[in-house]
């Protein structure tokens, strides 16, 4: 499609200006008058039993408003299973748990506080290694759940994938380790709770998901839904951090319901490496086989999660996991299973990319692996296995339209693929398929826009889709300024108000552009059609001969006829009988919830990349330079492109953290390196200079004007795409993130011999009762 | 152990006199609330007078001696532009100039600020004009959630001072100190390049 005026431009964010000029207001910059400071006391133990409480001289110190413990308030649990309390107070399952909470009127008040509280625990065995807390002596982390599993099985099967493997000519097996990472949004964490005299909470919160805030806080604090309103001021950054609503949240509204007073609780930076979630770390035994020519014959798949002490909304990442496993490639036989395990290690939660990143981490290291044994390209090996457009996937997904041929094309041919190779040096590339219209990982999948537009041609947008930076904002004002001939700066969006904005789900699975863009041009088309027929009275003509562009209606035969947008709104209100213009959509995508066999066609369509990487691994020191990086993506259609590159460079470079340098390093429970001094996220020397973008535009029937969602595909082939690398230069294979000096180093020294260990690794077939 | 290499990459700018004398008197840090030490007195001590020049206007506050020239600015001057990332020294988000230096704001101690003029965010903007960086930014999609980004053009600004025609391998290096999680960067580097090519282009307008 071409003869767009502002889709596939770039144009800057929205939200630039206020942001370049510090007039942005973020939580940590909001205040209220009387407001109180909260501060939490946390677990120093892993696991331990709650003795006593002494809260006296706390309450004592003066500016204290507010003590709470648990056996001072009545309150609900979060969680998706419900397994989390607010205030521990029979035990303390891992050291960030919540035990008190203050309030005071100052900051260093509250602080000094919490340190006056005394507890007694009595502490209890722990475990923090996810395939010991499955052992039958492990202790128990939680009563209704004596083997520390999750009560939420995950399982797949499609054909007989074992008896696929052991037909096939050349298997790949092997057992791969992801690690803790962290989200290390620049803005810490923050809530602002107020109740007014009525007993209403207005909730001031970075959240992803402000609606279903709502309902997790009506739970909670046993109130109404309609007694919650959530403000969102602007959002320093979430990256999945913030689709839970935190145990923090529900202190702020509880120490402000007992205080009678507003109390905001900011978070410091260590609190924010402690007690944000991470990704889950996984162990993944993974077994995949091919025939003579090199067509997939199946794959096993067997993962075990870290879930930590209590379930977030990160424990349904099997499901997003799975989507790579089962469905980059064509594959007949699939068998997948992922159990999540109860440790005393802080809780995981959801974090860009949804588990994909893990897996992907597995499986496009075997296909490397079997296309060598195969004795084929990888790159040639991978295109004979790509997904075709028009097909259906073992797990019942419907892709409609696919490049991923294109992309692994694009990618190698960029990269130098053919070209010599200096010592050390090594090309790698990996594919990745992610839901890219929406994902259907709650009942809905829906949002909803109110678009209005005012006499002076000044078009409103109300949303509850949440802006955190992606610039879904800026994308929903471009779609509507096109459909309506605007300009770009006629649009406003205001999402940060669940009294104001219809309800959206939240912002997750790289929903937003797809799915808020799809309402969006549904609300704009509502208010062009009652437009067309004012614009066709003023100039004389029939509606189909009426173009809208440039703040005006056009004749289209007599390009001299033309009345201004506003006139023509100005012409409908100032009249008896008069008319607005305002328009409404509810888009709910045409995907489906999962059966409980893992099956369902969970989005609208699925987005498809390539990366392909050239390294330098130093073999005295074992570091690994990046040369250049080539991401190659089938985003459907370009909406903006500044804003596109952008949303993949930030994912490339969280992806080469992920890959060579990022690792919450916890040891007994405990984070060891909680300050960006220690936890190793990548600074702009750090990241390589020639890193090269392309698009490739499949325009999806499904998306606005063709887009396809794009925000979490750069970070989720890049670890695997460098794994081939270094394999390429070194000739070892790492199956353990991060792939640090130390890690490469110990490998090149053990030669194959590593190799040779992982596959030792995995005992026997790796069959069902194999974990 | 890489974060001291960042560190040292970073252009020695957290060397300077204030940030040492912070670091000492162990102010910049917030007391922990996962591992609990004993509680300071400081927030008991008398407060002090100081004055500061911050874009320009004068201002009187009463400080109390732990008290960081970044809590003066968001709390008691109502600056917000200044981020707090960390408190620490290590994110550069606090990131202002304190007599024409950059410095973390978070590292500073309000009293040793005492007499000095400090320019934010807030006061990089000429009569409601950008200031180059700033449209750079803006333009070449530098910004995304937007939380790095008053400390990363107070940065730069100091960094093309420093150097007007920076490389983009300087751009980066000079950059180090300052970390951002959205972009991965690229478009920072970009926008910086651009601003200094329309400051050398302003200079020479000015100049002729
Ligand atoms: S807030 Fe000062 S360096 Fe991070
Ligand atoms: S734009 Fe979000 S941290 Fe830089």
């Amino acid at each position: 499609m071409s003869g767009h005026r502002i889709v596939g431009t770039k144009v800057p964010k929205l939200d630039a200006w206020d942001k370049a000029t510090g007039a942005a207001r973020y939580g940590h910059d909001v205040s209220l008058p009387g407001m109180l400071h909260g501060k939490i006391l946390r677990s120093p133990h892993p696991h331990a039993r709650i003795k006593r409480i002494d809260v006296r001289r706390a309450e004592a110190l003066p500016g204290v408003h507010c003590v709470l413990t648990a056996d001072r308030v009545r309150v609900g649990k979060l969680g998706f299973l419900g397994d989390h309390p607010v205030l521990k107070g029979d035990k303390v399952r891992c050291v960030r748990d919540e035990v008190a909470a203050v309030a005071a009127t100052s900051e260093a008040a509250a602080e000094e506080a919490c340190a006056l509280i005394r507890v007694e625990y009595e502490p209890l065995p722990a475990v923090f290694d996810p395939l010991e807390a499955m052992q039958p002596e492990a202790p128990r982390i939680h009563e209704n759940a004596p083997d520390n599993l999750v009560p939420h099985r995950y399982e797949f099967r499609h054909g007989d994938a074992e008896r696929a493997i052991a037909g096939s000519a050349h298997v790949v097996q092997g057992t791969y380790r992801t690690q803790f990472m962290t989200h290390c949004c620049l803005e810490p964490c923050f809530a602002l709770a107020a109740f007014d005299p009525a007993g209403r909470l207005t909730m001031t919160s970075s959240t992803q998901v402000p609606y279903l805030m709502q309902s997790h806080l009506s739970r909670a604090l046993g109130i109404h839904g309609k007694d919650v309103r959530v403000l969102q001021p602007t959002i320093g950054g979430a990256f999945g951090s913030k689709l839970d609503t935190h145990p923090y949240e529900v202190l702020a509204a509880l120490l402000a319901r007992h205080s009678g007073r507003p109390v905001r609780i900011l978070y410091t930076r260590e609190e924010e490496f402690v007690c944000a979630p991470t990704r889950q770390p996984m162990i993944i035994r993974m077994a995949t086989g091919c025939d003579r020519e090199g067509r997939l014959t199946g794959r096993v798949c067997e993962a075990i999660l870290d879930n930590g002490a209590y379930t977030s909304w990160g424990a349904t990442t099997p499901h997003i996991m799975l989507v790579g496993i089962s469905s980059l490639y064509k594959l007949e036989h699939v068998s997948f299973r992922a159990t999540c395990v109860y440790t005393n290690n802080p809780w995981s939660g959801a974090f860009r990319g949804y588990g994909n990143p893990q897996g992907t981490f597995a499986n496009e290291q075997q296909m490397d692996e079997l296309a060598r044994k195969a004795g084929i390209d990888p790159v040639e090996f991978r295109i004979r296995n790509a997904n075709d457009p028009n097909s259906t996937t073992p797990q019942g997904f419907r892709v409609t339209t696919c490049a991923l041929k294109e992309c692994l094309d694009t990618a190698a041919t960029r990269v130098g693929w053919r070209e010599p190779k200096r010592p050390n040096e090594g090309v790698g590339i990996a594919g990745m398929f992610h839901v890219g219209g929406g994902g259907r990982v709650y009942k809905s999948d829906a949002c909803g826009v109110i678009a209005k537009l005012d006499d002076f041609a000044h078009l409103t947008l109300l949303t509850g889709a949440t802006e955190i930076g992606t610039g879904s904002d800026t994308a929903m004002a471009m779609l509507a300024a096109e459909e309506l001939g605007l300009p770009l700066g006629n649009v406003s969006v205001i999402n940060n108000d669940t009294d104001a904005a219809p309800w959206d789900v939240g912002i997750h699975a790289s929903r937003t552009t797809f799915i808020a863009g799809n309402a969006t041009l549904g609300a704009v088309r509502e208010i062009r059609r009652k437009l067309l027929p004012w614009a066709a009275k003023e100039l004389g003509c029939s509606e189909d001969a009426v173009e809208l562009h440039d703040g005006s209606a056009w004749r289209r035969d007599d390009p001299a006829r033309s009345a201004p947008i506003e006139k023509l709104v100005r012409t409908a209100h100032f009249r008896e009988q008069g008319e607005m213009f305002v328009g409404q959509c509810f888009y709910d995508p045409p995907n489906q919830f999962q059966d409980p066999k893992m099956r369902g066609n969970v989005s609208a369509t699925y987005s498809f990349a390539a990366h392909a990487v050239r390294v330098r691994v130093d073999p005295e020191t074992g570091k690994v330079k990046i040369l250049k990086f080539v991401a190659a993506h089938d985003i459907g259609k370009v909406i903006n492109r500044l804003g596109l590159e952008g949303q993949i460079e930030g994912a490339i470079a969280q992806g080469i953290g992920y890959a060579l340098t990022e690792q919450l390093r916890i040891d007994g429970g405990r984070v060891g390196n909680a300050s960006f001094l220690d936890y190793k996220m990548l600074n702009a020397a750090d990241l390589p200079e020639d890193v090269e973008i392309h698009f490739i535009e499949s325009a999806d029937p499904a998306g606005p004007y063709g887009a396809k969602g794009v925000s979490e595909a750069g970070l989720i082939p890049t670890a695997a795409a460098i794994g081939n690398a270094i394999r390429d230069a070194t000739g070892v294979r790492l199956h353990r993130l991060p792939m640090s000096p130390e890690s490469v180093l110990a490998a090149i020294r053990a030669g194959e011999q590593e190799a040779l260990d992982s596959e030792l690794e995995v005992t026997g077939p790796l069959t069902r009762s194999g974990t | 152990m890489s974060g001291e290499a960042r560190r040292s990459a970073d252009g020695g700018r957290r060397t300077g006199r204030k940030t040492g004398a912070a670091r000492r008197a162990g102010s910049g840090r917030r007391p922990s609330t996962v591992d609990r030490r004993p509680p300071t007195p400081a927030d008991r001590a008398p407060a002090w007078q100081i004055t500061l020049s911050v874009n320009g206007d004068p201002y009187r506050v009463s400080v109390r001696p732990n008290r960081t020239l970044l809590d003066v600015l968001r709390e008691e001057l109502g600056l917000t532009g200044t981020k707090r990332g960390c408190d620490q020294g290590e994110c550069g988000a606090c990131t202002v100039h304190l007599d024409g230096r950059t410095v973390n704001a978070c590292l500073v101690l309000a009293i040793d600020a005492d007499g000095s003029e400090v320019t934010t965010i807030e006061g990089l903007a000429r009569r409601g004009e950008l200031h180059p960086l700033q449209r750079a930014f803006v333009e070449e999609g530098a910004i995304q959630c937007g939380y790095c980004t008053p400390g990363m053009i107070l940065q730069a600004a100091a960094l093309l001072r420093q150097n007007p025609s920076p490389t983009s391998a300087q751009i980066r290096t000079g950059m180090a100190g300052n970390l951002c999680r959205c972009t991965g960067y690229a478009k920072i580097v970009k926008a910086i390049g651009k601003a200094a090519e329309v400051m050398k282009g302003q200079r020479k307008g000015r100049a002729s």
